[in-house]
């Protein structure tokens, strides 16, 4: 299965999000940077972490208005998996791929620990290499996850099962609604998550709780 | 040129972390009396053109596609 890293500047997770995806899928995936027009033909899209544009006006929104994103938008729409992590969850919220809003964390502080995920959906291509219900270990780095939508917005996420990983065991790091963690688009391809996954895939990184993320989105694990 | 100020701020019932940690930091002033406090944000645009209409509807859209996240942000232009 091809994968492809879309780069911005002031991304700081590409490395480690690069690294996850050859150790995992046996191949380097591509890379495409924030101009480009064109995502060559992958089954799995990855936006990785950091700070693009410095967060400037707001997290991820001047990532959103750039040529890839809109290469991205096209790709999701014909139903390749999309997946952004942290930053590329805010960048994907900013560009309209998926609803609500990433706000300031309630505590004002940056956040960098490991909290605990439980996994709301695990009949979705990203997650269907988990138990349902199963809590995972997952590393957050963020100082904007506060993840918010309108009532009507959150109604229907909850309702269609749009709520793919819920912060467990009061580990809530951010003050997100609902303890949303990470949600999916309509559709169930575009996947959106401030946990960082890709840092806990191997025994060196002290588990590998994340990798089922990878090898589900990856298709190496049986529906 | 036409000059415009663009103000956009947070909507109703959407929490403002920011904007209750300043409200703190007031009452730490010995500032009484201060009710509540909501953090925005005001971009200065100059604009080349005369019509102030266009220039109008321009702006609108800018804060439609960029300067507001009309998910939680509302949005006020207010030409010179």
């Amino acid at each position: 299965m091809k994968s492809a890293v879309v780069l911005l500047p002031g991304l700081n997770r590409d490395r480690d999000m690069i690294a996850a995806l050859t150790k995992i899928s046996g191949q380097a995936p591509a890379t495409v940077w924030q101009t480009d027009t064109e995502i060559p033909d992958v089954d799995l899209i990855v936006i990785p972490g950091g700070f693009s544009y410095g967060d400037y006006l707001r997290c991820g929104a001047i990532a959103a208005r750039m040529p890839v994103m809109r290469a991205v938008a096209e790709k999701a729409k014909a139903g390749t998996l999309v997946i952004g992590v942290c930053n590329g969850f805010q960048i994907l919220v900013e560009a309209g791929l998926l609803p609500g809003a990433l706000m300031r964390n309630t505590s004002l502080k940056f956040v960098c620990r490991e909290v605990k995920m439980q996994v709301a959906n695990a009949n979705t291509a990203f997650t269907r290499g988990y138990a349902p219900g199963q809590i995972i270990r997952s590393p957050v780095a963020h100082h904007d996850g506060n993840y918010f939508a309108d009532a009507e917005t959150l109604a229907r996420l909850e309702g269609e099962g749009q709520v793919v990983f819920r912060y467990a065991e009061n580990t809530n790091p951010n003050g997100s609604i609902n303890d949303i963690a990470g949600i999916v688009n309509d559709k169930g391809n575009v996947l959106g998550l401030m946990p960082h996954p890709e840092n806990l895939i191997e025994a060196a990184h002290g588990g590998n709780d994340g990798r089922a993320l990878f090898e589900s989105a990856l298709g190496l694990k049986a529906a | 040129m036409i000059k415009a100020r663009v103000t956009v701020t947070l909507k109703n019932g959407v929490l403002d972390p920011q904007g209750k940690a300043i409200e703190g930091a007031l009452a730490a002033l010995d500032f009484g009396g201060v009710g509540s406090v909501r953090q925005g944000k005001v971009f200065d645009i100059e604009l080349q053109g005369s019509d102030p209409a266009k220039a109008e509807a321009d702006l609108k859209a800018m804060c439609d596609k960029l300067l507001a996240n009309t998910v939680i942000e509302n949005y006020a232009v207010e030409l010179a």
